[in-house]
């Protein structure tokens, strides 16, 4: 099918944009890579009277090194530009790893950081990979700008606190404890699929013992799940009973792809070996 | 009524100007407007990758892109490569390898294997079917066209 007839603008400031959508009173919608949204209107599942382009605002895309290991990214960013980023890698190998597995090269090629938060997903990488790393997103609205804690971000699927006037500008990691240990481990059908369940982690340990946790999951509830009772067991009793934890306080949802049951089956694994690959990568 | 805008892009190095409306998608721009039915629709959703073009050297889903934001791009277009007189070294390693048999994914294999060659190393087998895995194609069990791509890029290499 063929979307359904709209009006266009191309912005070329945040400033036009938010203005654009405060004018359309909550109507309009951001058009950034499309990589989601274009399928929906394809199929005239999502229709908007106004679409707000930003692909053409100076200075929205880009990723700079920030105080104590830290990295701002710019919402335009595509997809491709984090997986092949070099200071991405150093700092956060466990992001390079992620955006491997965000669909395929010609979607990576074209879908932006911004626009996969805002979309909420709740099996898809990044908006997990912000959870993770205790990201704070930026948005820009009619009243100025404002920072979000990932974990406050997203509220169910396809739902963020963002007001229909606000667009997201950047995404902020702070820097990771130094010589911790990341793990990435992802369930899909095939290769570039939504997860039907995935987990990541980040630790630090003494010896055996890991002495600080992160623990994220995504495809198994209706938002990327941090999983903090599983930190604190994991701390107190190790990767199996962390696996264990983190599996039973997710409510995965049920689909053609997999029931409930099974996904929190396979929670529990991509718990446990994405905490097996954190520990081992970690410096004792 | 929605009013159509004008845009500017060059397909193939050829210069176009065109009113056209917000939502007509870029791959009905290429084949409706400018009679390049070489980039076929599949999926219309972005999974089959039929569609895939280069947009300022990126591969690139033309049915997920509308024409309007292509104003000022330069894309390219399997018509770009080569012709059945004059087959690219590319389109050669296809038909060498019997890459295709009903030929209808072969327009966005081309265009992915296109950027695949220009921007990768492509050291393995598992880098290019990591590459080809946003094209879907119903006939070769893909491992001929891994077999092509494998080839493309050890003449490449060669030839460097």
């Amino acid at each position: 099918m063929k979307p359904a007839p709209f009006d266009y603008v191309r912005a070329t400031s945040v400033d036009e944009a938010v203005a654009a959508l405060t004018a359309s009173d909550g109507e309009a919608k951001l058009l950034a890579g499309g990589q989601s949204l274009v399928p929906m209107l394809n199929f005239r599942l999502v229709d908007a009277p106004v679409f707000v382009d930003i692909n053409g605002i100076d200075g929205l895309a880009g990723i700079e090194e920030t105080d104590g290991g830290g990295l701002r990214v710019g919402a335009l960013t595509r997809h491709h530009t984090l997986e092949t980023s070099g200071v991405v890698r150093d700092r956060f190998p466990v992001v390079h790893e992620a955006m491997k597995h965000v669909a395929h090269l010609a979607i990576r090629n074209r879908g932006t950081i911004g626009g996969s938060l805002s979309h909420s997903d709740p099996a898809a990488e990044l908006p997990a990979m912000t959870v993770l790393l205790e990201a704070r997103i930026e948005a820009v609205g009619p009243n100025g700008t404002r920072q979000i804690p990932a974990d406050e971000f997203f509220i169910a699927p396809l739902t963020t606190v963002l007001e229909p006037d606000e667009i997201v500008t950047a995404v902020y990691l702070p820097g990771l404890p130094t010589r911790s240990g990341w793990g990435f481990e992802e369930f899909a059908q095939r290769r570039g699929d939504y997860a039907i369940a995935g987990a990541a982690a980040v630790v630090t340990r003494k010896g055996e013992q890991a002495t600080w946790a992160r623990i994220a999951l995504f495809g198994v509830d209706d938002t990327p799940v941090w999983a903090k009772n599983a930190e604190k067991v994991m701390i107190s009793r190790g990767i199996d009973a962390a696996a264990k934890q983190a599996a039973a306080d997710v409510e995965p949802m049920s689909d053609l792809h997999g029931s409930s049951d099974y996904r929190r089956h396979l929670a529990e694994v991509m718990v446990r070996r994405a905490l097996t690959a954190a520990m081992e990568r970690a410096g004792a | 009524m929605t009013e159509t805008i004008s845009i500017t892009v060059t397909v193939n190095g050829v210069k176009h100007t065109a009113d056209v409306e917000p939502r007509l998608l870029l791959a009905d721009f290429i084949r409706e407007n400018l009679d390049l039915t070489g980039t076929h629709v599949g999926c219309e959703h972005g999974i089959c990758g039929a569609c895939t073009i280069l947009m300022n050297g990126d591969s690139v889903r033309s049915c997920l892109t509308f024409a309007v934001q292509v104003d000022g791009a330069e894309i390219e277009t399997v018509e770009s490569l080569g012709d059945a007189e004059n087959l690219n070294p590319l389109q050669q390693a296809f038909r060498d390898h019997h890459a295709l048999q009903c030929g209808f994914c072969t327009p966005g294999m081309l265009m992915t294997a296109t950027d695949m060659l220009r921007k990768y190393s492509l050291e393995t087998d598992e880098e290019i079917r990591d590459g080809l895995s946003g094209n879907i194609c119903r006939c070769t069990g893909y491992q001929h066209i891994v077999d092509a791509v494998r080839s493309a890029a050890g003449k490449r290499n060669d030839a460097s």
